[in-house]
């Protein structure tokens, strides 16, 4: 099922790229993918890490909320930057991650780096360490509700 | 002009603008890891902004398609390479500016 949802994605992908609707290309294409999709099943990375579909209701679930975090703290950054006395209040802190798998916190990881304000600089396993440039960015990250909405996505599969 | 052209020039004004600001943050921010956050402003609201006023000018075409799957890139690639960047200078043993109340 992973390999077939993997070779439709790229077939896509070549249609959307491509652009054009002659039955030679559109075969070439259809080809092409087939080929990829075995070349990286020899490989072994058509597994959740390499193809993870079931993260695709995340797309919908967890985005939008992610894109309002994503504006408001580039809003405040933005202040910050335009302030005659640029207060800024940096910190390393170490954030908990409560992600099960390997591509889990690796969405909580991007999505902390994503939002303007915070960076992962470490990620291990159950706790990241971050900077953040002001105390408030760091302590609504400590709050916790990033992590909670991205492990809650996690497991609805 | 449209509504459609003015919403766009709208979006991609503002999406220039907070690149502008980016760049002076990263030219007044004190060290290596908070001129990273400047640099964050401009390619999430940046970007964002300016992918999606030309996505409105392009309607509902191929073009569009292509453009957000650009935003997508964008959006997947540039805190991977930020956290790359950070955890390299850190590992090298670069030393954040910290606040006073922040050290431990």
């Amino acid at each position: 099922m992973r390999k077939l949802s993997a070779a439709v994605t790229l077939f896509l992908f070549w249609i959307v790229l491509s652009g054009y609707f002659t039955p030679f290309l559109l075969a070439a294409g259809a080809v092409s993918a087939v080929a990829v999709v075995a070349f990286a099943r020899r490989l072994e990375v058509v597994d959740p890490e390499g193809h993870p579909v079931h993260f695709a209701g995340m797309a919908l679930r967890y985005w939008p909320w992610l894109a309002k975090e994503i504006v408001k703290s580039a809003w405040e950054v933005t202040l910050i930057i335009l302030h005659p006395r640029l207060p800024i209040s940096p910190r390393l802190v170490r954030v908990r991650s409560t992600q099960a798998t390997a591509v889990g916190r690796v969405v909580f990881a991007n999505s902390i780096t994503l939002t303007p304000g915070t960076v992962t600089v470490e990620a291990g396993r159950g706790e990241f360490l971050v900077h953040a440039l002001t105390r408030e960015g760091a302590a609504s990250l400590a709050g916790g509700e990033m992590d909670a909405r991205v492990t809650r996505n996690e497991n609805v599969s | 002009m449209t509504i459609v052209e003015l919403a766009a020039a709208v979006l991609m004004g503002l999406g220039g603008l907070f690149c502008v600001v980016g760049a002076v943050g990263m030219l007044r921010m004190p060290d290596f890891y908070t001129r990273m956050h400047a640099a964050s402003v401009i390619e999430t609201l940046g970007a964002g902004l300016v992918i999606a006023g030309l996505i409105l000018l392009g309607g509902l075409t191929l073009e569009s398609a292509k453009l957000a799957i650009l935003a997508l890139l964008i959006f997947f690639a540039s805190p991977t390479a930020t956290h790359a960047l950070a955890r390299a200078a850190l590992v090298r043993g670069l030393e954040p500016v910290l606040d006073e109340d922040a050290r431990e």
